[in-house]
């Protein structure tokens, strides 16, 4: 019987798949094609040539297809939305940067021209080099992921155009000494070092000692860069290290590293994790009855939109870092307003990388204003002395200024805490809507 | 360190320790029944974690009261990759073995992924929750149930395997495939027992974790590495071997985690199995 299948099933798979396969290849083709045709016609329509005078065209280039589409259709609308209020399609809330136009330019309109790098820092530096010097556009913005950033911004830097970036996060991306790459939101390290500052300002809250921490830190490259920062910090500002620990991710069992902290008994825990390493230790804190007096969380698998819904009630109390939180829109009308428009705009509310490409664009239309031209280099100075306070912007930051390295010094992470299933802003307390819960209940009384 | 920590601590070693055993258990009667090394072993226990995940989402059937359904369900997965995929490779090079196994865990692991989405899931309200205290040790609930049904399961598959005239059949085809034939005992039959045995050991294993465990398509892969580990340091096929060895993997990763710092535990295990393979490669209790 097997032989006699080994036989019949040779001679029956190519005449049996030849068709299909040759369908197959018609369907990739025509698909191709089918592309190319979507893509040329784009490109034809971006480039038509008629530049009106009163048009001022800004590359934007951003993940639209590819793992990452989704966060870049948000980010694509978001920019639209500040774009649109710049051109006075639609009412600007009052106070809100850039809701004047451009009058300095005779009120001429901004156009974005968007790029897609499919989350492909090659194809992102090639977009970039297509928006000069086939668009003609006058600055750039983009990229959201970090290390398209820094290949796009550096053909940025070599035909000397402005870029200004809104959302990536990397710290390295303003130590490069460029002198066109400019960057609104705070960056990693800052993150970081504002769980210290907050712990300072617990201290001073509550007058209990906080000085006391653990370091609990996942084993990728991620936890090992956050380890480091969070040991060069505690040494400066004079926190003790009670337990250091860099474990393993995906772990089948959390115990040794749980009852290891537990016997080092820190006020703190500071931990990064991604989702399951997340929820798998916050078991293991329940399972072995420890909560200390704060566990702060290093964002990721702890803001992860899964998070809260699979751990329910046992995930209260934790606090971690966030750029930017609904909560905001409650404190400040004018978060409130903005937000409406995108809502109504797209169906959906800001979060902290939409928010934060909305600013983006916003600071440059601000530069491009008062510049009062399209030459980079005029662009380049009003981006240098750019200084908006905090009332224009719906970010809990003090305002916008960048520093000799292209970085926003004014910029600023919110801590929040799961409170009632939400995450509420605690921290800075100036852009705070909630207290703090303090200390974390223990687990037997909640 | 205090006793009460030292006792604490190898409590938590002999509960995951247990665990681990019941996921080894299965991989090792399959190796030791027919010589196939199942890769896929994980992506059977990730099933069973999704079967309790759905019985309860969609039935709201806990996963405890569920383990009876999700054990039949899993032997049936087992049969039926045993009839598709396994009997046409008996023959093969141990390398096709290897690739179709590995190329299942891939298959099985894509279609969760398809199905189900990646996105980590958890069963919130268990019949089995809390914790229990015995004077300073405390431990949860569900790992404790999870420990005991561990024991349970182990114990049964032993009671079977030897006591019964079914599983005597297949000790005897583990031990001598050819002679075994002579006996009268039907080969085929008595693989596919095995792979639906093993995999529903993976599966009650996954049923008994998905109380605490979050549940994702990969969440084999968590598993399997330490499972192998089990099978190495018990003795290929053995299956009181692998009990022994997941109490033993259990009991050092947590201590040597807890006492020489949890970002060596997995060196610690991996090390482990360095050592079995050069000083006794048949494992504790395995066939010469």
């Amino acid at each position: 019987m097997r032989f006699a299948a080994a036989i019949t099933e040779p001679t029956r798979t190519p005449t049996a798949n030849a068709p299909t396969r040759r369908q197959t290849i018609k369907r990739m083709l025509a698909a191709a094609a089918l592309l190319t045709t979507t893509a040329l016609t784009g490109i034809g329509f971006g480039a038509s040539p008629a530049h009106a005078e009163d048009e001022i065209r800004i590359g934007v280039i951003y993940p639209l297809t590819g793992a990452a589409a989704s966060t870049g259709v948000e980010l694509k609308a978001a920019a639209e939305l500040a774009a649109a209020i710049v051109n006075k399609e639609i009412p600007a809330p009052p106070g809100l940067v850039a809701g004047i136009g451009l009058p300095h330019l005779n009120g001429a309109k901004i156009k974005l021209i968007f790029g897609d790098h499919q989350g492909n820092p090659q194809v992102g530096a090639t977009e970039a080099e297509r928006l000069i010097t086939s668009e003609k556009v006058v600055a750039l913005t983009g990229a959201y992921f970090s290390n398209v950033t820094a290949t796009a911004s550096q053909v940025a830097e070599r035909y000397g155009v402005p870029f200004l970036n809104g959302e990536s996060s990397s710290a390295s991306l303003t130590q490069r000494k460029f002198k066109w790459f400019f960057r609104t939101t705070p960056h990693d390290d800052l993150f970081v070092g504002n769980f210290f500052t907050f712990l300072g300002d617990m201290e001073k809250k509550t007058g209990d000692k906080l000085r006391s921490v653990a370091l609990f830190n996942e084993n990728t490259l991620w936890g090992n860069e956050t380890t480091k920062l969070q040991v060069k910090l505690a040494e400066e500002q004079k926190f003790t290290i009670a337990e250091k620990i860099l474990y393993p991710a995906k772990t089948t069992q959390m115990t040794s590293e749980v009852q290891r902290i537990k016997a080092a008994a820190p006020a703190v825990i500071m931990q990064s994790s991604y989702l399951g390493d997340a929820i798998l230790s916050m078991k293991t804190y329940k399972e072995l009855g420890f909560s200390p007096k704060m566990l702060l969380a290093n964002d990721a698998g702890f803001n992860d939109s899964e998070f809260l819904k699979t751990m329910g009630k046992d995930g209260e109390f934790v606090i971690s870092r966030e750029v930017w939180a609904l909560d905001q829109a409650e404190r400040n009308p004018l978060i409130k307003q903005v937000n409406d428009l995108m809502h109504q705009r797209t169906g959906v509310n800001f979060n902290g990388n939409s928010a934060r490409a909305f600013t983006g664009i916003a600071v440059l239309a601000d530069a491009l204003d008062r510049a009062g031209s399209t030459k980079p280099d005029a662009i380049r100075e009003a981006l240098q002395k750019t200084d908006i306070p905090a009332s224009g912007l719906i970010m809990p930051w003090k305002g916008v200024k960048f520093d000799a390295n292209g970085q926003n010094e004014l910029g600023q992470g919110i801590i929040v805490q799961v409170q009632g299933g939400q995450y509420v802003t605690v921290w800075p307390f100036d852009v705070a809507t909630k207290p703090v819960v303090y200390p974390m209940p223990a687990w037997d009384g909640r | 360190m205090t006793a009460d920590i030292f006792i604490q601590v190898l409590v938590s070693g002999l509960l995951i320790g247990l665990i681990y055993a019941l996921v080894a258990v299965g991989l090792t009667l399959i190796f030791g029944v027919m010589d196939i090394v199942n890769f896929a072993h994980g992506e059977f226990l990730m099933l069973g974690m999704y079967a309790s995940f759905w019985a309860f989402a969609l039935f709201a059937i806990d996963p405890i009261v569920a383990l009876p359904l999700t054990a039949l369900l899993l032997f049936a997965v087992g049969v039926i990759v045993y009839q598709t995929v396994i009997r046409r490779i008996l023959k093969a090079p141990m390398l096709s073995q290897i690739f179709a196994t590995f190329g299942l865990m891939i298959l099985l692991r894509g279609l969760a992924q398809f199905f189900w989405k990646p996105d980590h899931r958890l069963i919130p309200h268990s019949l089995v929750s809390g914790n229990i205290a015995l004077g300073p040790v405390q431990f949860g609930l569900p790992q404790f149930v999870a420990a005991l049904g561990a024991v349970g399961v182990t114990g049964a598959l032993w009671m079977f395997l030897h006591r019964t005239r079914l599983g005597t059949a297949l000790e005897a085809t583990a031990i001598d495939r050819e002679a075994a034939t002579l006996m009268g005992i039907d080969g085929q039959k008595m693989f596919a027992l095995a792979w639906g045995i093993g995999a529903a050991c993976a599966g009650l294993a996954g049923g008994l974790i998905a109380t605490f465990f979050p549940i994702f398509p990969e969440v084999g892969s968590n598993f399997i590495l330490i499972a192998f580990v089990v099978v190495v340091l018990g003795g290929f096929g053995s299956v009181t071997g692998a009990f022994l060895a997941g109490i033993i993997v259990g009991l050092i990763e947590v201590l040597g985690g807890f006492l020489i710092g949890p970002e060596y535990k997995t060196a610690i295990v991996l090390s482990l199995l360095l050592v079995v393979l050069l000083v006794r490669p048949r494992g504790l209790l395995g066939k010469a």
